[in-house]
């Protein structure tokens, strides 16, 4: 088995807003023998910023690589934003030579230097490629037999295929497997790959809310129980965002949001306290209740 | 931006195409950056906004046209349009493009154009200053850092900002992060 040792690359978004995202992870990865060393220094992965300059996205996500590097440990992310970034650009360094010295040449403005010695892996890989799903079944207690849910696991964990080399963009097979592990089942429905708009919501407010709710429908159409997250901006389209959509439309959903390692906590025996499910904004007590 | 100004822009007739407003070396300067290499193979097929789920539930935003005003040299014309910034860069164009045009990152690379030309919206101008300031998108509040060490969270590292900001003024956005943007 691989080393289970890896530098937890946490981002903005999760210790801003989303932290039941985060208290779940924790818990899960402690079970798995996951070991998280905590980044003494990072910044941005850069993503935000690479409309305004891709430049900047480059050196912002460089800087993280060199204080993992620095540490001598792998990255792990629980942001696919990150994750995506962190890979891509790691990746693009190590086999462009051009860009690797452009891009330290910059670095050396603060005395780093980008070395190319370490790997990016976002959670879901980590859990499906290093720890794999034979071990994860060995740690589900109470499995989710009566569960029936609907995954959105958003662009950037597979896009750009070529780039991030991970599952299917279209008929991502790992990522439901991840979770029928836990015995829950995972439907089928209509667009399922389909981007959730979150990050234009700075820029339009009405297009990101139409492409949720569209999205909503189509797992209410299917009788979903739940929707399964890997994302704290899928999380907060469909999870903060939901009552909202509700409003905007005159509808009615109420479809709890769990983030992925709240669902695989609850088949391993965790209770909803433990995995802060009460920080959910849409009520889950029907999906804890079906346990 | 609401739907009603998008739908009242689409009204606007289409005047032809005057050569005054075609700048020959805009496709060059597109193709300079990392991403925009590929833009002139684009044969305007379509994909990308048949594909798009931004396109699905926008009344104006397609991105072959934005690559197609991009191939034309309507650099004022696509610098200074909306739509450029409704790409949420899904990258569901990359994987479909026929012709392998990284859709998504051309629309990045104008959109990279249009922020040293000015054009930056209020949003992005936001998140770069945050990262200046604190090496983070958002400045996270002391409230929140207290929950997390009562929720039994490991403290939040300190970035070292110093060093962030001399890497931002390195590659110059500093500068456009002062001058500020127009919307």
């Amino acid at each position: 088995m691989p080393n289970l040792k890896y530098a937890m690359f946490l981002g903005c978004a999760i210790p801003y807003r989303v932290s039941s995202y985060e208290l779940s992870a924790r818990k899960i990865a402690a079970k798995l023998d996951i070991e998280l060393v905590e980044m003494p220094d990072y910044n941005c992965c850069g993503l935000p910023l690479d409309p305004a300059s891709h430049d900047v996205m480059l050196t912002l996500a460089a800087r993280n690589l060199c204080q993992a590097e620095k540490l001598g440990l792998n990255i792990i992310a629980l942001c696919p934003g990150c994750a995506g970034t962190l890979r891509k650009v790691n990746k693009l360094l190590k086999e462009d030579k051009h860009e690797r010295e452009r891009v330290n040449g910059f670095l050396k403005e603060a005395g780093l230097e980008f070395k190319g010695t370490i790997e990016v892996k976002h959670l879901m890989q980590v859990l499906a490629e290093d720890v794999g799903l034979q071990r994860i079944k060995e740690t589900v207690k109470k499995p989710l037999s009566n569960l029936s849910v609907a995954e959105h696991m958003g662009c950037h964990i597979v896009r750009p295929q070529k780039l991030i080399g991970f599952d299917d963009p279209e008929d991502p097979e790992i990522l439901k497997s991840l979770i029928e592990v836990t015995g829950a089942r995972c439907l089928d429905y209509m667009d399922e790959t389909e981007c959730c708009g979150a990050p234009v919501a700075g820029i339009n407010d009405r297009i990101p809310l139409a492409l949720t709710r569209d999205k909503l429908s189509h797992m209410k159409a299917v009788n979903a129980q739940a929707v399964i997250t890997v994302c704290p901006f899928c999380h907060m389209m469909f999870d903060t965002n939901q009552m909202r959509i509700e409003r905007m439309f005159n509808e009615t959903y109420g479809m709890p949001v769990l983030h992925y390692p709240q669902l695989l906590g609850l088949a391993m025996g965790f209770t909803p306290e433990e995995l802060a499910l009460k920080e959910l904004r849409v009520d889950a007590s029907k999906v804890v209740g079906l346990i | 931006m609401t739907a009603e100004k998008e739908e009242s822009k689409t009204a606007e007739a289409r005047p032809a195409l005057k050569i005054s407003e075609i700048n020959l070396q805009f496709k060059n300067e597109v193709k300079k950056i990392p991403g925009g290499e590929r833009m002139m193979l684009c044969f305007q097929c379509g994909t990308c906004t048949a594909d798009c789920p931004i396109a699905r539930f926008s009344e104006t935003y397609r991105p072959r046209q934005l690559l197609r005003m991009a191939q034309l040299g309507l650099k004022d014309k696509v610098l200074s349009s909306d739509q450029l910034w409704l790409c949420a860069a899904c990258y569901t164009c990359v994987d479909h493009c026929p012709q392998d045009v990284e859709i998504s990152s051309v629309i990045r690379a104008l959109k990279n154009i249009a922020v040293r030309e000015g054009y930056m919206p209020s949003a992005l101008k936001e998140l770069g200053g945050a990262i200046m300031e604190t090496g983070l998108a958002y400045k996270i509040p002391e409230l929140r850092l207290k929950k997390r060490s009562e929720a039994g969270l490991p403290p939040l590292p300190k970035a070292d900002v110093e060093s962030i900001a001399k890497l931002i003024n390195r590659t110059g956005f500093g500068k456009l992060l002062e001058k500020g943007g127009s919307s």
